[in-house]
Formats: C-alpha cells, sequence, structure tokens
C-alpha cells in the first residue's frame, strides 16, 4: 500500500511538485491572512516556506539541490528549473498595459533605471565587503539586490554557483519583505498619495510582489500603477544584469 | 485554443532565449544575454500586434495568462530547490545587501517625489531632479 502511493509520487513527479506546491500556497495564504492580517503577502511566505523546504532538503541530503535531492520530491526540480521559470516571467509581460505605462513619461524611466542600477551598486559592494571577489558571484548577488528573480536569472546565465544564487535569492526576497512590510509605515515620508508617485515607486523598488503587496496595503487605488512599472523592472534588471551590469562588474574587479 | 497562447508564449520565449545567446556569442560573452527580458520585450510586442487586428481572443489570452499567474508557485518551487544550507553560512549577506538597497531606494523614492532640491550627489540624481520637474 504505502510501496504503491510510493511509486505513484515517484513516477509522478511534476505532478506531485504541482500539487506539493499548491499545498504550501494554501498554507501561505491562510497565514498571511490569520497571522500577519494581510501585511506580509502570501506568496512571500510561500518562498520562506520554499527556502524552508530546501533547507530540510540539504540538511536531510547534503546535496545542492534542496528538496530536489530528496527522491520523492525530485519533481520541483522540474518545476522550479530554468525552462519553467524563464516561462513563467516572460508569461508575466502579457500583462504589462504599453499604453498605461507611457504616462509614467520619463521619471518613470528614470526611476527603472536608478531602481535597477542602485541596488546592484549596493548589493554589490557588499559582497565585495563580504569577501567575494569573482565578477560572477558579486553580479548575483547585486542582481538579487534588484529583486529575487533577477538574481537568479542572472547568476544561471552567468555560472554562478548555487550557494551564490541562493545567497541571491535571498537577498531579494528580504528585500521584498521588507518592502512589504514597510511601505505602509513609510508612505507619508515617500510621498505615495498619486499614480505617479506610485509608478516611481513601483520603478525603484522593483519587487512586484513587494510593490503590489505594500501599496494595497497602503492605498489599493495606487496598486495597478505600481505594479505595471514594477513589472519593467524585472525585465530591465534580467535584460541588464547577464549583460552591462555583468560586464562593468567584470571590467572593475578583473 | 487555449494552446494558441501558450504557443505563443512559447515561440517569443524560444526566439528570446536564442537572441540572447546570439547576442552572448557576438558579445564573446558565451552566456545568455538579457535572453528573458527580449523574450518579454517580444510578447509585448506580439500583443500588441495581435490586439489591433482582433487576432487576441480571450481564450487565446488565457493561454498566456495562465503561464503568467504559475509565476509565484514556480518561484516557491525554484526557491525550494536551492542551496540555503550554504546560503546561510554566508552570514548576513542577504540581509545587509537587502537593507542596504532598500534605504538607498527609499530615499531616492522620497526624493523624488518631493521633487526639491536633493543633494547634489551624482548625475544621476541630477537627471531624476529635471524629470521630476518635467513632469
Amino acid at each position: 500500500m504505502l510501496e504503491l502511493l510510493e511509486k505513484t509520487a515517484k513516477h509522478n513527479g511534476l505532478v506531485l511538485a504541482f500539487a506539493l506546491v499548491g499545498l504550501v500556497m494554501i498554507v501561505s495564504m491562510q497565514l498571511s491572512r490569520r497571522v500577519t492580517f494581510g501585511r506580509v503577502h502570501g506568496s512571500a511566505i510561500a518562498i520562506l516556506i520554499g527556502l524552508g523546504l530546501a533547507y530540510w532538503g540539504g540538511i536531510q541530503t547534503g546535496g545542492q539541490k534542496g528538496l530536489a535531492d530528496v527522491t520523492l520530491f525530485a519533481g520541483v526540480g522540474l518545476m522550479g528549473g530554468a525552462m519553467l521559470r524563464d516561462f513563467a516571467i516572460v508569461a508575466t509581460a502579457f500583462e504589462v498595459q504599453v499604453v498605461e505605462a507611457k504616462k509614467a513619461g520619463l521619471v518613470g524611466v528614470v526611476a527603472l533605471m536608478l531602481g535597477t542600477v542602485l541596488p546592484f551598486i549596493v548589493g554589490a559592494c557588499v559582497a565585495w565587503a563580504f569577501g567575494y571577489r569573482d565578477a560572477v558571484s558579486i553580479t548575483t548577488i547585486g542582481a538579487g539586490a534588484v529583486t529575487y528573480i533577477v538574481g537568479p536569472v542572472t547568476g544561471a546565465a552567468i555560472g554562478a554557483s548555487s550557494e551564490v544564487m541562493a545567497l541571491s535569492i535571498a537577498t531579494g526576497l528580504v528585500k521584498a519583505i521588507m518592502v512589504m512590510v514597510g511601505t505602509p509605515m513609510a508612505a507619508r515620508f515617500l510621498r505615495l498619495s498619486t499614480p505617479r508617485s506610485a509608478m516611481v515607486f513601483g520603478g525603484l523598488a522593483g519587487t512586484v510582489s513587494g510593490v503590489s503587496a505594500g501599496l494595497a496595503a497602503t492605498d489599493r487605488r495606487l496598486v495597478p500603477y505600481g505594479a505595471l512599472v514594477a513589472t519593467f523592472h524585472t525585465g530591465l534588471g534580467c535584460l541588464l544584469g547577464p549583460s552591462l551590469l555583468f560586464f562593468t562588474t567584470r571590467a572593475l574587479v578583473g | 485554443m487555449i494552446i494558441y497562447g501558450t504557443a505563443l508564449l512559447a515561440v517569443c520565449h524560444l526566439l528570446g532565449i536564442f537572441l540572447g545567446d546570439l547576442l552572448g556569442a557576438l558579445l564573446g560573452a558565451k552566456t545568455n544575454v538579457g535572453g528573458v527580458g527580449i523574450a518579454m520585450i517580444l510578447l509585448i510586442c506580439a500583443r500588441l500586434w495581435l490586439h489591433k487586428r482582433g487576432l487576441m481572443p480571450a481564450q487565446t489570452e488565457m493561454g498566456v495568462g495562465f503561464w503568467g499567474a504559475m509565476y509565484i508557485p514556480v518561484v516557491v518551487a525554484m526557491a525550494a530547490q536551492q542551496n540555503v544550507v550554504s546560503a546561510l553560512r554566508g552570514g548576513p549577506v542577504a540581509l545587509l545587501a537587502a537593507f542596504a538597497s532598500v534605504l538607498v531606494c527609499a530615499g531616492c523614492v522620497s526624493l523624488i517625489n518631493r521633487g526639491e532640491r536633493p543633494a547634489p550627489e551624482s548625475d544621476a540624481d541630477a537627471e531624476a531632479r529635471v524629470a521630476t520637474q518635467r513632469a
């Protein structure tokens, strides 16, 4: 009986991964609603649980691929692997409304550029300060400070180690959580009151989940504007990270 | 048909990754240069083009929309297969890098949204100020 169940699970790895991630999402949404009262977005909690599972898997197997190293959960490796990940990220571009985006105008573009370059510089400097000296690691951690998507996409493109990728995701994740929790508190300081200010915020803060959750907790009407610019942020980061930013970093550190 | 949307997404994805690889080869980087970003831009353009010609029924859109909505779950699965054990040994890099970049960005948002004389620290700041005044 138990053997049959195990066989079913092992032979349907990807399907099991769908079920498992669905379960994680349900738990996170409930935790978000009941424990944090919507302050921390469910997706952020889900990613935290994911990282927790990866930690558990790493401890159990001593491998480098977290939960995917546990034979039973090998399907998670397929679902979260580069192919499906990039496929899903590209699909999010579909929600971008170009006409609306044009309204953000020059200030939105400037915010987007600053929102990619500034966190990258900060992240790269911190990486340098902690003893990372190779361009690939510095770029990956710097890109992680942009968002937790840009980090691994950049890292995968330039061939970073899994350890550095995990650090980079953790950096982006901590940033997203800080934006989610901090935005409502800092709304007055940030002057978040108009669509334009929300676009500036979306461009600079970047992380889509952080921005949409943070704005939702501040003023629901501002959400689409912030999220709109933030969607470009990931694309811009994915475009600049493995190219311009990597080459610049390589030129600087050799 | 819903598969049309997914197929469109797939074509944009493949084309983007291919162009990214090509760009990488041209630049001598041996890596994919912005393939995902290029694919995103292709998808945005394809959507605009098809929309204008009325070739984008709701069913087709759902074929892309589904994968867009799978973004967070896929990211969760991605998080679950990272080398977290090693990352935690890396110390407070993640915490510090995130905190510092959030502070810098918050300062910038506040500065731009005030549209007042910011401290002339860099060209980027000056650019932002000019942009704010124009807008």
